[in-house]
């Protein structure tokens, strides 16, 4: 199967020539951010309060991995379902969010406005954690750490195997 | 009478918690073997590599097969002639989940309330425990740790008798469709058709546990766990939801006796990283 390198942040060109279905390789910087991360940006947001990050051209992994064992960056960390955070997503989009990474599908308005904001939502193997965490070279927490495994962390990937899941011609990998 | 201590049922539990964690069980890996066969379109070969590539790295690297190591299930059949000392039962458990938890690096999931604090525990408990007595006096001890990605996509009907068969498979069928790409496929499904509300979902949940070689004891049962199966594998979910044949690995049932007026069914979902491990004290 053909594989395509990415590179976080995704540019324009990318996210334009990509089909669902692709299979990728991405590397680069990711946020990490899951319900709990998701609840918090929200309502700072809603408070007009500034972001502890800038989602501006961002990415961000729905993950929250376990905790890493001596000699490892991370603990395993694969995607949860991306479902969950379908309520926050418009908001996040707005703020300039480019790339999604999770597991399953969105809801139609998610689908729609991934489309309007010109980004691109990714898969990944859900199970596959022990594997994926191999492809993470860097790990810092960025805020809300009292959230444990659900704070928010930039990750540096490198060689992340993912599948591109929606495109702008209105293609979805879980619907074919 | 038999004693046991409660530190014992502590270390067994701690014990089974590493093994479920670290070691996918080998039905499930010659399942996915199987799959790899089976499967053409290069995606769907694709996630079943990474699949089995992960059991690898999880047993070599000591790295857990999952990141949602999930809520600590354990079922025990306690021997009426057993006797506990040195501890509470319970307290046993939970200090297991608690230290394995924190010294096996796996993550805590647990909230305290579910509504409105939403407050993690931070070592993992309450573990949610199943006692039942038996006869004998040896404890047996089912641990799982299962994973809410799955957990989410379960449920429970209560069907009309007159729905009879075709009613249950397809809301099997329905509940696995409905699962999709969310319960992390290839899914193996814990089935128990009657009993009461409560007792279907818990011998539901004791199924995704019974093994992806078994088959019901009953044939009728045994063919309508293969006849489930294949509705589900030719909905074309595939692994990951990457679309495929191997969206389900098997659908265990589990019997019992119900009402005159009921016919109660319910499905857990759990994903292929099925983890559990058993042991009898
Ligand atoms: S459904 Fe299972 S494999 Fe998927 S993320 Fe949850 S625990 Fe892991």
């Amino acid at each position: 199967m053909d594989t395509i390198k990415l590179t976080l942040p995704l540019k324009e060109e990318d996210i334009l020539r990509l089909n669902a279905g692709d299979c990728v390789l991405l590397s680069g910087k990711t946020y990490t951010a899951r319900d709990a991360a998701h609840k918090r940006i929200a309502e700072a947001l809603a408070k007009g309060e500034r972001l502890p990050f800038d989602l501006s051209g961002a990415s961000i992994y729905y993950a929250g991995p376990a905790p890493a064992s001596p000699g490892h960056v991370i603990g395993p960390c694969g995607p949860t379902t991306s479902g969950r955070m379908d309520a926050y997503t418009p908001q996040l989009l707005a703020q300039g969010l480019k790339c999604m990474i999770g597991k399953g599908e969105r809801s139609q308005i998610v689908k729609e406005e991934i489309a309007r904001h010109r980004a691109m939502y990714f898969v990944c193997v859900g199970g596959a954690a022990a594997l994926l965490a191999r492809h993470i070279t860097n790990c810092r927490t960025v805020c809300y750490e009292d959230l444990g495994t659900e704070a928010v962390r930039e990750l540096t990937l490198c060689d992340f195997p993912a599948f591109a899941a929606l495109d702008l011609r209105g293609g979805d990998i879980y619907r074919r | 009478m038999r004693v046991i201590y409660a530190e014992q049922i502590k270390q067994t539990v701690k014990r089974l918690i590493y093994e479920a964690n670290f070691f996918i069980s080998s039905d499930i890996s010659a399942a996915i073997d199987a799959g790899i066969l089976a499967e053409t379109s290069p995606a769907a070969v694709s996630a079943l590599e990474q699949i089995r590539l992960n059991y690898k790295i999880a047993a070599e690297e000591r790295i857990a097969v999952c990141q949602d190591t999930g809520m600590c299930i354990v079922f025990a059949e306690v021997g009426q002639d057993a006797h506990i000392e040195g501890g509470g039962f319970d307290a046993a458990i939970n200090s297991a989940v608690s230290e394995a938890y924190g010294e096996f690096y796996l993550r805590k999931s647990v909230v305290s309330d579910p509504l409105y604090d939403r407050t993690n525990t931070r070592d993992n408990t309450p573990a949610v425990i199943h006692a039942r007595i038996v006869g004998g006096e040896s404890i047996r001890l089912l641990v799982i740790c299962k994973g809410f990605g799955s957990e989410n996509m379960s449920a429970v009907k209560m069907l009309k008798p007159a729905e009879g068969e075709a009613g249950v498979l397809d809301f099997i069928v329905d509940t696995a469709a409905k699962a999709g790409a969310n319960a992390c496929p290839p899914m193996i499904l814990g089935v128990c058709v009657g009993g009461t509300f409560e007792q279907a979902a818990l011998y539901a949940k004791l199924m995704t546990a019974r093994g992806v070689d078994s088959a019901n004891g009953d044939v009728r049962y045994a063919q309508l766990e293969r006849t489930a199966l294949e509705r589900i594998n030719s909905l074309g979910i595939g692994p990951a939801g990457l679309g495929g044949k191997t969206t389900c690995l098997k659908v265990n049932i589990h019997a019992l006796p119900t009402h005159i007026a009921g016919l109660p069914a319910a499905v857990n979902v759990c994903c292929h990283a099925s983890r559990h491990a058993e042991a009898v004290i």
